[in-house]
């Protein structure tokens, strides 16, 4: 049976680490589909230099692993005088990686809403933004609900990159409680379920805003 | 109805999941040491078989499995150009094999880390434990260890122009350390005002100092040396605060192959082998 002595003598460090992992999973999730967004709208923009911008930062972003790119938050930029804690660099690392890949998912979306209803509301006299915000995303929501999710889902078990640059999280807690008790399985299971605990609620809320959302349209 | 059900479901999967991944947990962590050597043998690399039987298991196979270190400069680092690693915990496993196959290069070594090292060498994928570790009582309740093979101390290693020159400078400052080592325990002690950060390994403690994440790095002074003979902007302050025999691990109630070993250290301090090897990499004699 698992050691549940060890969840009670390190339980202060479990929840510490786990409340840090709520606390960046939360940032990073509201931030990384704000950016997401604008990245999509610039993707599908009709002025060519937002789409160029918007495709090199997708094709970069989302081409590199997410630790090169934490890395280079943590370690690298102090060449140039930023210094970011353990907590802002995986914050922004998580963000950026995660809207490259949002931002993707809210492009298919909207691109799979039938070009007609772009000319139709043009043609009603609603400008470009106007029909877009009144008649596309609206549209293109329901859709892009169930990928978002998936990458929301990823990001709450990508934050544990935090624990390789000291971010204090469920992840680097684990690694030392189970340096200190030489007990790795049962130390790494407890971990496991502190994730679930996270990530099995956000499942059930994404498909509850699904079905939510396509009774309505 | 049908939302009940889905729920219910969903509530079982993911209980039965837990359920799972506990047998999983209990059941590696106890069948670990009795494998049968037959499916160990499968795994190409596998120690032991039960308790008591590695210096067999080495001479079977021929060869003798050691973890070691692939990032810590003079003790065990992979030179990039050959791909060969390299430094004094290398040269110690292989004086071993010298005595117990007659022949160096009857070696396999494998990456440990502070992390993986006590994990791997009970579930008997290694033979022995030839990695910077230190014998602490802890550790002797895991694992035996052989004679001390190196004497080391924990230092601190801090920029040229650092204003800190010991452990009791240290109040309020951060200083980086390695997960899963004894150096981080012991500052936690020494320095109990100091905030602590760990980092998988030495490379990423060491770039961790380089770009100001800490005001002093803090581990065995050999490791320190290593890392300062890489950079010279960096200085070695604060003595040895620590008392650090360095053993070679081997599977806990094998006393063979402890005595093996122990032999074979005995034989290289008086033929002077030890001292050689010793010179090779620390430049100097090793201190009596």
């Amino acid at each position: 049976m698992l050691d549940f002595s060890i969840l009670v003598d390190h339980h202060k460090e479990f929840l510490s680490g786990f409340m840090t992992t709520i606390e960046v999973s939360v940032l990073a999730l509201i931030a990384s589909f704000i950016l997401g967004l604008i990245i999509a709208v610039m993707r599908i923009s009709p002025i060519s230099i937002l789409k160029a911008i918007a495709t090199a930062y997708v094709e970069f972003v989302r081409n590199t692993p997410l630790l090169i790119q934490v890395f280079f938050f943590y370690f690298g930029l102090p060449a140039i005088g930023i210094q970011l804690n353990p907590f802002l660099s995986g914050t922004f690392g998580l963000t950026i990686y995660t809207a490259s890949f949002i931002a993707e998912a809210i492009r298919a979306g909207i691109q799979s809403v039938p070009n007609g209803q772009m000319e139709a509301g043009r043609a009603s006299g609603l400008s470009y933004i106007q029909t877009m915000y009144y008649i596309i995303l609206p549209q293109a929501v329901k859709l892009v609900i169930p990928p978002i999710g998936n990458q929301f889902l990823n990001l709450v078990k990508n934050s544990s990159i935090l624990g390789v640059i000291s971010g204090t999280d469920l992840m680097y807690q684990g690694d030392l409680i189970s340096a200190s008790t030489f007990v790795v399985f049962d130390v790494y299971i407890f971990v496991g379920i502190f994730y679930l605990i996270l990530t099995i609620p956000l499942s059930f809320l994404v498909r509850y805003l699904e079905r939510r959302l396509a009774v309505s349209g | 109805m049908k939302k009940w059900n889905k729920m219910l479901g969903l509530s079982l999967m993911s209980l039965s999941l837990a359920v799972v991944a506990t047998g999983c947990g209990s059941g590696s962590k106890e069948a670990a040491p009795s494998k049968p050597s037959g499916e160990q043998k499968q795994n190409g690399n596998a120690a032991t078989s039960q308790g008591g039987s590695t210096l067999k298991a080495i001479k079977d196979r021929g060869k003798i499995v050691a973890g070691v270190k692939y990032d810590t400069h003079l003790f065990g680092e992979k030179d990039t150009k050959d791909n060969q690693v390299k430094g004094f915990d290398i040269d110690m496993v292989k004086a071993i094999a010298k005595d117990i196959l007659g022949d160096e290069n009857k070696v396999e070594l494998k990456e440990v880390t502070s992390k993986t090292r006590i994990p791997m060498l009970k579930n008997g994928d290694i033979d022995m434990i030839v990695a910077t570790m230190t014998i602490t009582e802890d550790r002797k309740k895991e694992v035996d260890f052989s004679n001390v093979y190196f004497k080391a101390g924990q230092s601190l290693l801090v920029p040229n122009s650092s204003a800190v020159n010991g452990i009791a400078d240290l109040k309020g400052k951060t200083v980086i350390a390695v997960k899963g080592s004894t150096s981080t325990k012991n500052i936690r002690e020494k320095a109990p005002e100091a905030k602590v950060t760990e980092y998988e390994n030495y490379a990423e403690a060491f770039t961790a100092l380089k770009s100001g994440k800490g005001d002093a790095l803090t581990t065995d002074n050999a490791i320190l040396l290593g890392m300062k003979e890489q950079d010279s902007n960096f200085k070695l302050v604060g003595g040895l605060f620590t008392d650090e025999p360095y053993g070679i691990a081997i599977k806990k109630g094998d006393k063979e192959m402890v005595d093996a070993v122990n032999a074979t250290l005995k034989k290289m301090e008086d033929n002077g082998e030890y001292d050689k090897i010793y010179e090779k990499w620390f430049k100097e004699k090793p201190k009596k």
